[in-house]
């Protein structure tokens, strides 16, 4: 990129909201307006905000499907084929595929790889573990996003970006405080 | 922001609930008439049909007082929005007292138990002759009525009152909070009275739980049924929003699961042990034709509702979610059919036209009652102080 009205090291706009309310408001406003390279970062879960930026994102649970079903299908393979192909074992006269006795280490494998899956690719999906971000350049936000700092961010990648317009916008929000966020 | 003070008069109830009013009276008018025809024909069939009908009802009520004083200790919009309407499903409990007279006129129809030559035959009968004997069953059902009656009256009254005056708000939960373990208790051993003991032989520690699910489900998927009625159009359509039919359907979602848990729990351990006096039970449903209903229920009481309620669109499509509900009450009524049937038909599966009769007549008559309860009070407690919150946030 070869932008001459902008300094090529600078990674976004950030803006810093007294509430959850005011965040949410800026990110509806700020997604209507056109962007959509931007982010929220809030101490504790909000509700809707996610919807707000239009965030739509359900890769997650194909992963967690496929755990399940591999899950599945390996538990009671394990037990099948220990029990009834590897090392035959007659308990108590029952047939050799008791098939009753196998839905709960099933049930709990299922469960398992679902779950392992569900958290995995989460992580992966969100691009962690990752050792450098820029937003931890702002000071306010070091200093307070994990506390009580509610921030939106606009990257500077997204199409619509112009330092000066996406400030204005910005500053139309009412924030408590505006940073450039270098890359 | 400031909220407009709510008043009662703002959530009155549709349109709707007329109708269903009048549609379950009249089918009630229909059911009861031949199932009193019925009685005349074969008084025996009568009372099994009217058994099978009367537990399957009870699961309303009986499963809206759980629900409600779950609700009372956990807070929550879910619970506020519908409270009413299991407020006055559990109001009709008085009601389902007086119907509980024909199971106690047919006693010795229904339980061999009540037989004093059964008992002098039966060691194993005589044994738990202490416990099961006909004063006692008699006289349990008086407490057990009493009980749930008493905690129906009690909340229902206080958060009536709540409409037009401050009520302490603690009340509830210290009824609540008791009266759960309390009705967890009475509704295991009326489990055990009027159904385990069709077959005073066979016993099973879990089933007072099992049961106690199913109702709750039983209850649930009726709320659901009403919620999306009532919330069709005017205020109430802006107060039971799409999140609230999303929490309604993991409710849902989490009953099955667990009914699923406990039936299956108690299956694993009675076909682990394959003991002659636990095995009958399933040997009995596994055969003879009753094996479709009991392919039936895993398939369309389980599989089937799972699976689609792990879809996000099952639960937040209203209209898709009371589908669900309306076919789970279906289900319900099956499970329950079930479990009575073939102890007190003893043979091979079969459906008599007096059990269609009695499972209409009761739930019309019931569901008539129900309306008319329904829209005496407002369809939202306006004076719950947790209410304003509880609509402004969406939760």
């Amino acid at each position: 990129m070869a932008e001459i009205d902008q300094p090529a090291a600078l990674y976004g706009l950030m803006a810093e909201f007294t509430d959850a309310t005011d965040l949410t408001r800026a990110a509806t406003t700020v997604y209507a307006d056109g962007y959509r390279q931007i982010d929220a970062f809030t101490p504790a879960p909000v509700h809707g905000l996610a919807e707000a930026m239009g965030y739509d994102d359900r890769r997650v649970q194909k992963f967690t499907f496929t755990g399940g079903l591999l899950g599945m299908i390996g538990g009671f393979g394990l037990c099948y084929w220990t029990m009834a192909i590897d090392y035959p074992l007659n308990i108590g006269g029952r047939p050799l595929n008791s098939w009753p006795a196998f839905i709960i280490p099933t049930f709990e494998t299922t469960i398992l790889l679902a779950a392992l899956l569900t958290a995995g690719s989460m992580l992966v999906l969100n691009g962690l573990p990752q050792l450098y971000h820029p937003v931890f350049n702002v000071g306010a936000f070091r200093a307070t996003a994990s506390s009580t700092g509610f921030f939106l961010c606009i990257e500077s990648t997204d199409p619509k970006f112009d330092l000066a317009r996406t400030r204005a916008l910005l500053e139309g929000l009412h924030p408590k405080a505006i940073s450039e966020v270098d890359a | 922001m400031t909220e407009p003070t709510l008043t009662p008069d703002q959530f009155r109830a549709p349109p709707q609930i007329d109708t269903l009013e009048r549609l379950g009276l009249a089918v009630g008018a229909l059911g009861l008439i031949a199932l009193g025809a019925g009685f005349l024909v074969d008084a025996s069939q009568f009372y099994k049909s009217y058994l099978l009908a009367y537990i399957f009802v009870l699961g309303v009520p009986i499963g809206s007082l759980a629900l409600l004083m779950v609700h009372h200790l956990s807070g929550g919009g879910w619970g506020l929005m519908v409270r009413r309407t299991f407020e006055a499903s559990v109001r009709t409990l008085p009601l389902m007292a007086l119907l509980f007279v024909p199971i106690v006129l047919g006693m010795h129809e229904l339980y061999e138990w009540s037989h004093a030559d059964v008992v002098a035959r039966d060691p194993i009968i005589a044994h738990k002759a202490a416990y099961l004997n006909p004063t006692g069953f008699i006289l349990r059902a008086v407490l057990y009525f009493v009980i749930w009656s008493t905690l129906a009256l009690l909340l229902t009254g206080w958060s009536a009152k709540q409409d037009t005056e401050e009520v302490e708000y603690s009340k509830f939960g210290k009824v609540s909070a008791p009266g759960l373990l309390i009705l967890g208790l009475t509704l295991t051993f009326a489990s055990v009275d009027w159904v385990m003991s069709l077959d005073p032989h066979w016993f099973s520690t879990i089933f007072g739980l099992w049961f106690l699910v199913g109702q709750a489900l039983t209850a649930l998927a009726f709320t659901i049924v009403i919620a999306f009625l009532v919330s069709r159009e005017g205020r109430m359509a802006q107060v039971i929003t799409t999140d609230k039919f999303h929490d309604y359907g993991t409710l849902m979602f989490a009953f099955i699961m667990l009914w699923g848990y406990l039936s299956y729990s108690q299956f694993l351990i009675v076909w682990s042990a394959n003991l002659p006096e636990e095995i009958p039970y399933y040997l009995r449903r596994f055969g003879n034709g009753w094996q479709g209903v009991s392919l039936l229920i895993v398939l369309g009481h389980f599989v089937l509702p799972w699976l689609l309620l792990l879809f996000r669109r099952t639960k937040r499509a209203s209209n898709r979610l009371v589908g669900l509900a309306v076919f789970m009450l279906v289900m319900r009524f099956m499970d329950v059919f079930w479990l009575i049937a073939p102890w007190v038909k003893q043979g091979a599966f079969g459906v008599h036209w007096m059990d269609a009769a009695a499972v209409f007549g009761l739930s019309g008559l019931w569901v008539g009652v129900f309306c008319y309860l329904l829209k005496g009070r407002a369809l939202l407690p306006v004076g719950d102080p947790y209410l304003p919150e509880a609509l402004a946030d969406g939760h």
